[in-house]
């Protein structure tokens, strides 16, 4: 029983890479999500606007083009300026270019507010387990 | 078989003497409204112009009117980008007038300017389907706990809306729950509010406005905007063309489309909110004469003076708005003056069509070049119809339209090649007065009184 199974889906800044989003709205829909895809492109403005007017659980951030560092940054303090501060961030793909251990990445998106962060090659079934786990109801008895 | 069509226009009351069968215009005729003593006296006058002969056979009566203000509407959403900006558009696509628009939980300050705008209606939106409740169940409680008195339609997340209208039940003189304006941040879903605008309408507000005398005896029916937007629907439906009109008026510059507005070309990103593919847009500062001071200050001055036969003097064009918008009924004198009038009416046209379309922006991406569309693309309209004083009374409408059609922006996706067609006998309204019952007689009626200005090459 989840408490809430709405997520807000896209891909951030200027990147445009559209297959993964469309594999990922299959796969969350399967599982059972409403998902609000917003497609490629999507500004930050644009995440937390549905996310506000959905009331969602959680936003999934993609991004395929390296510029992750740049255009993830400020979410989450904007999420807490909307009076969402407290969704579930999870952002995945190629998130910075250069030579950094995932370890290293990872550390940086959870300073920067994004409480999971996957690496390139990621399957859809590990995050969605982590969103079944973070958004389950727990005032719900088994 | 005659059909009795009226429009109560703020300055107007026009009538339009309709034959059913076979379909046609027999003649119109307009008489200054009456608003301060009763309507019906303007309506009088404008029928005497008919001979006893002519009126006979009359079966059908059916009225629009924006006298008295129009339709007045708030719209509340939540927030401006999505719901505020859905509920404008499903208040526009019903003829009224919105005076304000707000966003998120409203504050008291804007229920004290809301209360002082003295709106004929309130739209309540907020949340998509199964979104957030908060807000909009607060805005209902801060609305009943107020002193606000206006009849209020509920177009919010339906998991939301019942409660809402329940906390506002007995504290304001209706409620009138319907489809969410934004069931999801990707869908725009106005029809139901629009109708539901127009019930509140027929059963609310003519009363508050004391034309419930109106309705009864002539069938009044929908505001003035409404009317023209359902003439240009069924044209667009009938003819399968996409379908712009522009009602160039003195206080205001309303444009309507009718288009779905997907691009026209391949590769293109379309990013923000939906739009509906009947979109009316009102600009309240581009009007010809009561707003012209406002016009003047929107349009660039030096496009203005590039587009006239002789310089401008200074302190010509400010003498000049204020001598206009002193008389609706003002008519240019001179030639220079019809002049300015011209090149004034092109530039409020086309600052208008800056609006109302859709626009492209390039953006560089580590993939490269891409065109992102925002908006809906008109690029293939195929017919517009023009109407408004300053066209129908100019000396020639036609280049006056072409020049109001040539923004010579390629990234404002503004109609390219349309046929142009000028309303010079003020049909619309009566039109789709007509076209709700009788598509086929209004239809007849457009085709008989539009007149064919040419086309524009693209």
């Amino acid at each position: 029983m989840l408490r809430n199974n709405r997520v807000v889906l896209g891909v951030i800044g200027a990147d445009v890479h559209a297959v993964g989003n469309k594999i990922l709205e299959m796969v969350l829909t399967e599982a059972g999500f409403e998902v609000i895809n917003l497609g490629v492109m999507v500004s930050q403005e644009e995440f937390i606007n549905a996310a506000v007017e959905s009331a969602a659980g959680a936003i999934w951030v993609s991004s395929l083009y390296g510029h992750g560092e740049i255009d993830c940054r400020g979410l989450r303090e904007k999420c807490y300026e909307a009076g969402i501060g407290d969704i579930h961030l999870y952002v995945g793909g190629n998130l910075v270019v250069g030579k950094r251990t995932f370890d290293e990445v990872e550390k940086l998106f959870k300073e920067m507010g994004y409480d999971r962060v996957y690496p390139p090659g990621t399957l859809p079934e590990e995050a969605i387990a982590h969103l079944k786990e973070d958004l389950a109801d727990e005032s719900a008895t088994d | 078989m005659k059909a009795l069509l009226i429009d109560f226009g703020s300055t107007y009351t026009k009538v339009a003497l309709v034959s059913m069968e076979p379909p046609g215009l027999i003649a119109v005729s307009q008489a200054p409204t009456t608003v301060e003593s009763d309507l019906m006296e303007g309506l009088e006058a404008a029928l005497a112009s008919f001979t006893g002969r002519q009126l006979r056979g009359v079966t059908f009566k059916r009225a629009s009117s924006s006298a008295a203000g129009g339709l007045r509407l708030v719209a509340v959403g939540l927030v401006p980008e999505l719901t505020v900006k859905a509920a404008r558009e499903a208040a526009l696509g019903a003829g009224a007038r919105v005076l304000a628009a707000y966003a998120y939980t409203l504050s008291g300050t804007e229920i004290a300017e809301i209360g002082a705008l003295k709106p004929d209606l309130l739209l309540l939106a907020g949340g998509t389907d199964g979104g957030n409740r908060e807000v909009i169940l607060e805005n209902a409680s801060r609305i009943a706990a107020s002193a606000l008195e206006m009849p209020v339609v509920v177009a919010g997340n339906k998991s939301a809306a019942d409660e809402a209208a329940a906390i506002l039940k007995g504290k304001v003189p209706r409620v009138e729950v319907t489809g969410n304006v934004m069931p999801g941040v990707d869908r725009l879903n106005v029809e139901p509010a629009r109708e539901a605008i127009r019930g509140l309408y027929l059963s609310e507000i003519t009363r508050a406005k004391g034309l419930d005398r109106v309705q009864q005896r002539v069938g009044l029916v929908m505001p003035t905007p409404l009317a023209v937007m359902k003439a240009g629907e069924l044209y667009w439906k009938a003819t399968g063309r996409e379908t712009m009109i522009i009602d160039l008026g003195g206080a205001t510059t309303d444009v309507h489309s009718f288009a779905d507005g997907r691009p026209r070309d391949a590769g293109r990103i379309v990013k923000g909110p939906p739009e509906p593919p009947v979109k009316r847009t009102v600009e309240g500062d581009l009007g010809m004469r009561v707003s012209l001071s406002a016009l003047l200050g929107v349009i660039p001055t030096g496009e203005l003076a590039e587009s006239l036969p002789f310089t401008l003097d200074e302190g010509a064009l400010p003498a000049y708005a204020r001598r206009a918008s002193l008389s609706r009924d003002f008519l240019p004198g001179d030639e220079k003056e019809r002049a300015l009038d011209g090149a004034i009416a092109g530039a409020a046209i086309r600052e208008a069509l800056r609006r109302h379309a859709g626009s492209l922006t390039e953006t560089y991406t580590p993939q490269g070049r891409l065109w992102v569309q925002q908006g809906k693309d008109l690029t293939a309209t195929a017919a517009v119809i023009a109407t408004g004083g300053a066209l129908v009374h100019g000396r020639d409408p036609g280049a006056l339209l072409r020049a109001g059609l040539s923004l010579g922006d390629p990234l404002v996706l503004s109609p390219r090649s349309p046929q142009i067609f000028l309303d010079r006998a003020y049909i619309l309204a009566s039109a789709g007065l007509l076209g709700e019952t009788r598509p086929e007689a209004a239809l007849a009626v457009l085709k008989d009184t539009l007149q064919p200005l040419g086309g524009i090459s693209g």
